[in-house]
């Protein structure tokens, strides 16, 4: 029977789960959540290059 | 019957009474070259809001040509190998950007109301492509073959067999939802997509809310578009 090396990390795990009240949910999908509303935020506020040199 | 009124497209040549004719005709009226291949875009575009939709369609070109390797060399290659480990999260990222840049296009429109000027259909193609690529994910998700897979086939088998959609999309069945992911739905999502563009290119970008309706580059598409006139009048 082999036996498994410590290092190898468990098969399966629950990740870092983040919870206010009711609100639960995991850190993979707030950092994705988190993301795309920074990406909305600076597609509104930054300025696009060239585009001022454009007619 | 008057010839003056109805002339013979046999005899003018147009083609006409033949489906190749017609559909030749139809197509040259609302694709034109000129518009299914522009040149340059109204000032507005040269703006970071107008570039997540082609961010999506690129993480959609990424997905598919990561998937088609996955698919030629099998699962026993892409989870063992190191290659293989790295195209499967190629797949994973490409998708994850996808997901991304496709809703933040979807929050960028839904604000700037953009099936304004008779682009509703646009407008319903983009949420039919968010909604298969929905499905197309899950079965994504199916595949990995792991506890996670796992978990998450048998937490959605008894809702889809509510709907009466468990004999043709079985969760439990592997060799059932691979065919979904690697054929039936990527042909779904690329068609939805092919036809959002065609839409996007035939009735022109959105402009936005503040554009002034005395802007030089609005006037003549609104005047020359019957389809935006009929629904005006």
């Amino acid at each position: 029977m082999y036996k498994l090396p410590m290092s190898v990390p468990p098969a399966i795990s629950p990740g870092t789960y983040f919870g206010w009240g009711d609100v639960t949910i995991q850190s993979g999908n707030l950092v994705v959540i988190v993301a795309m509303l920074v990406l909305f935020a600076l597609a509104l506020v930054l300025p696009f290059p060239g585009g001022k040199s454009r007619k | 019957m008057n010839a003056t009124q109805t002339p013979d497209p046999e005899a003018d040549g147009t083609g006409a009474y033949t489906w190749t004719g017609k559909s030749r005709r139809w197509f040259l009226k609302h694709l034109p070259p000129e518009k299914l291949l522009p040149e340059d875009q109204p000032s507005y575009v040269a703006s970071w809001a107008y570039v997540f939709g082609m961010g999506a369609v690129a993480g959609l070109v990424f997905i598919v040509a990561s998937g088609v390797v996955l698919s030629l060399n099998g699962p026993q290659w892409y989870h063992v190998s190191a290659l293989g480990h790295f195209v499967n999260s190629a797949h994973l990222w490409s998708v994850e950007l996808f997901f991304m840049f496709m809703v933040v296009h979807l929050w960028i429109k839904f604000w700037m109301a953009a099936w304004r000027g008779g682009r509703v259909l646009t407008w319903i193609t983009g949420m039919v492509a968010f909604l298969v690529s929905i499905v197309a994910a899950f079965t994504g998700y199916l595949l990995q073959t792991n506890f996670d897979s796992q978990w998450i086939a048998f937490e959605a088998k008894d809702a889809l067999n509510a709907v009466g959609v468990g004999a043709w999309f079985n969760v439990a069945n592997l060799g059932q939802i691979f065919m979904w992911h690697i054929v039936l739905l990527p042909l779904a999502v690329g068609a939805v997509v092919v036809l959002h563009v065609l839409l996007v290119r035939a009735h022109g970008v959105v402009p936005p809310l503040d554009a002034a309706e005395t802007d030089a580059q609005l006037q003549q598409p609104v005047s020359e578009d019957p389809e935006t006139k009929a629904e005006r009048s």
